[in-house]
């Protein structure tokens, strides 16, 4: 007993009827159109800001610190926001930033390395527009650049994972070998090593933002060699739940992550991107804002810690807190001397400090690391 | 009640132009639902889409800027698929291209002006068809399945381009980040007005001519044909099939290869690591269009466009209607599944049964 299906002799009629019933749905709906009266916002230019986002915002990491952060200026009366997200980075993003030039946003944030070309390009043709990018170098009359002293949180993770660890070994997810993450790595290792002198950091380079994967297996072959607190540079809690896993610790970054590994989690540096995204608000609203190369540290909050895990004793936090207390009144910096490199040799002398210049530059390891920076 | 898959007779020709159309139809049709449980009328948004990629002059250059690459890897694609050659591999193919035409740059002979384009090309051909050659040859020596090694290869030259941009090509002031230093404006490909529409759309319409021509009115295209549809006959006939997979390959992967050169040097402007978008890469989509489009080129160059269209217009939304960027990677997947879904509807018919009373194994 068999009955044959006519595919086409279904299908087709099937297909009409349900794009007809749609097409009803649609005119029939209606749907409350966004009624946006405009709020006659105070004296001031009315921002509308935009932001470009490398990766989704639900990677729980660094693109969710910056969507926090939006969420909080889109409270304001005079700032309306939207964003993209996953816009890969090199000239497809100039695409999505003369879009929102042609929508009429006078506000951009491109929140990646990979869109500066793309920004300064699309930036030439709209010297209207204000384009703030994160973690560049390049600027131009309408383009500055703005990121965070992410290496002191860093540094008190460090001191942190310094204290916690039995194997004195700790594990270092890293992403992509440039200044930005050599310095993140090698404050991490400073902290560790000024409260516990044995310890090494061992880093895996895992040449990615993003990808959960990647950074779990990078996690997993940390914690194979013995590494019994797991820090990374990456955007996502794979590594976290790695860690966890395995019933050791982990540092996050980016946003709190206790809630992916709360088994794990001690604490993490995290960025408060609120602090710089409300004062260039205000200036474009102001009409006071000009190119600038803004990078804040714990003094501003722009950068800062997670809340501590109830796993971190009462002493380390004090610690913690002390060392804190000494960087945010300025009296004390992460890459001050003595600091040898990985080669034992000296870097800074004893007394000195490194100047702003040479740490955005940072090349080198220092001492207590075990890896190389691929080349 | 047992469910099975019972070859038509004959193929219905009406149903092979009809099965993409509606595939393309019901995907919309189930995305229409995504959208209105997400809150948005789909109506408006694929109004939204199809106004800013087609309805302004802006969004329809960017549209065919996205073609470009498309329509090259496409026609690539197409050719070999025509063979029943399963070359899943473009994507390798093309950054190998984008490798070799990067490599003539980082000689650093400045050319005599005219000679650095037509030096790149000829690089990037060559690298993405010598690429395309090594799992057809195994194919041809060995008999290795050429979907694995096709696919395997894609991740080894991904991996070959991060080595050098990581590494010896590296822009000393890059800050350390993996891509090589701007190209110099030789070596960067003619752009039309005020767009980015580069000369690379002007190679993919000639070579879509060329492959048209080469397919229908010559001997070899009717053998390429024939080895497709029946590789039986066709050796019975003293066609060579091994020769055709080599020739079919280095067109394939030489199309590829051009595509990633005129990527790089008609839009990036420099070699990095993201020469093809992560969600929906080049060569892969590729294997989408070369499917919807028939195996025929002017197929692939306008379903390339709708995929540029899709793709521009989806990012449009994202911007306009806050929708979320996977919506536009749904839309191109279930395109795809429905796709093939019809074309097997197409080919076979589903017959339901009452399981027969085992005869022997099953």
């Amino acid at each position: 007993m068999s009955r044959q299906w006519r595919s086409a002799a279904f299908t087709v009629p099937a297909v009409f009827l349900v794009v007809a019933a749609l097409a009803l749905a649609g005119c029939g709906g209606g749907a409350p159109e966004e009624a946006a009266p405009e709020a006659a916002a105070s004296e001031g230019v009315a921002v509308k800001a935009a932001f470009v986002y490398v990766s989704p915002v639900g990677d729980a990491g660094w693109t969710l610190a910056h969507d926090n952060a939006r969420l909080k200026i889109d409270e304001l009366d005079y700032v309306e926001t939207a964003y993209t997200e996953a816009v890969p980075e090199g000239a497809d993003a100039e695409r999505t930033i003369s879009q929102y030039v042609r929508q009429g946003y006078n506000l951009i944030f491109t929140t990646s390395f990979g869109y500066m070309d793309p920004t300064i390009t699309v930036a030439a043709t709209a010297p209207e527009v204000t384009f703030m990018h994160c973690s560049g170098f390049k600027t131009a009359a309408n383009v500055g650049t703005y990121f965070g002293r992410m290496y002191q949180p860093r540094y008190l993770t460090g001191m942190i994972a310094g204290k916690m660890t039995k194997s004195k070994v700790l594990g270092y997810v890293a992403a992509h070998p440039i200044p930005e993450v050599i310095r993140g790595l090698n404050a991490f290792a400073l902290g560790a090593r000024s409260v516990n002198p044995d310890v090494k950091v061992h880093v895996v380079w895992t040449q990615t933002w993003y990808d959960p994967a990647k950074e779990r297996e990078a996690a997993e072959s940390l914690l194979d060699i013995g590494a019994d607190v797991i820090a990374q540079h990456q955007d996502t809690p794979a590594p976290q739940q790695a860690a966890e896993k395995r019933g050791n610790y982990s540092i996050g970054y980016n946003s709190d992550m206790s809630s992916f590994a709360p088994a794990a989690h001690l604490t993490a540096p995290v960025w408060n991107w609120e602090v710089i995204y409300r004062k260039v608000v205000d200036e474009v609203h102001n009409g006071t804002w000009t190119s600038y190369q803004y990078w804040g540290g714990l003094d501003d909050g722009v950068v800062g810690l997670a809340p501590y895990s109830d796993l971190v004793p009462q002493e380390v936090r004090d610690m913690v807190e002390a060392k804190k207390a000494e960087i945010v009144a300025g009296d004390w910096d992460v890459f001050t001397g003595p600091i040898n490199n990985a080669a034992g040799e000296v870097w800074v002398a004893d007394g000195e400090s490194m100047a702003d210049g040479d740490m955005l530059g940072m090349k080198d390891l220092v001492e207590g690391v075990v890896g190389t920076v691929p080349e | 009640m047992a469910i099975r898959l019972e070859r038509r007779l004959e193929r219905s020709r009406q149903l092979e132009y009809l099965v993409p159309v509606l595939s393309v139809l019901l995907s919309l049709v189930v995305c229409a639902f995504l959208l209105l449980a997400n809150g948005n009328n789909p109506l408006v948004a694929y109004g939204a889409m199809m106004k800013e990629a087609f309805g302004t002059s802006y969004g329809f250059a960017e549209v065919l800027v996205k073609a470009t690459p498309l329509i090259l890897c496409g026609l690539g694609v197409m050719l070999a698929f025509k063979m029943l050659f399963w070359n899943i591999g473009a994507e390798g193919q093309l950054h190998m291209g984008a490798w070799g035409a990067t490599a003539v740059v980082m000689t650093g002979w400045e050319g005599s002006g005219w000679l650095m384009i037509p030096a790149m090309m000829i690089a990037g051909m060559a690298c993405g068809a010598l690429w395309a050659l090594i799992p057809a040859y195994l194919k041809v020596k060995l008999n290795c399945n050429e979907i694995i090694t096709t696919l395997l290869l894609n991740y080894v030259a991904i991996l070959w381009v991060a080595h050098f941009i990581y590494g010896p090509w590296k822009d000393p002031v890059s800050f350390g980040f993996p891509m090589t230093k701007l190209f110099p404006e030789g070596a960067q490909l003619m752009r039309f007005g005020d767009s980015r529409v580069h000369l690379g759309f002007v190679f993919a319409l000639i070579i879509a001519l060329i492959l048209y021509l080469l397919q229908e009115k010559s001997r070899w295209g009717f053998e390429v044909a024939v080895t497709g549809g029946n590789p039986k006959a066709a050796e019975y006939a003293g066609m060579s099939t091994g020769r055709n997979i080599l020739l079919v390959m280095i067109i394939s992967g030489g199309l590829a290869g051009l595509a990633g050169m005129v990527e790089i040097s008609g839009i990036q402007l420099k070699l990095l690591k993201d020469i093809s978008p992560h969600a929906a890469p080049y060569g892969y989509t590729a294997i989408i269009i070369a499917w919807l489009a028939r195996r025929n080129p002017w197929g692939v160059l306008l379903v390339s466009i709708l995929m540029g269209g899709l793709y521009v217009g989806g990012e449009t939304v994202q911007i306009t209607m806050k929708l979320p960027v996977n919506i536009v990677l749904i839309i191109q997947a279930l395109i795809l599944f429905f796709v093939l879904g019809g074309d097997i509807l197409a080919r076979y018919r589903v017959v339901f049964s009452r399981p027969r009373e085992a005869l022997g194994g099953g």
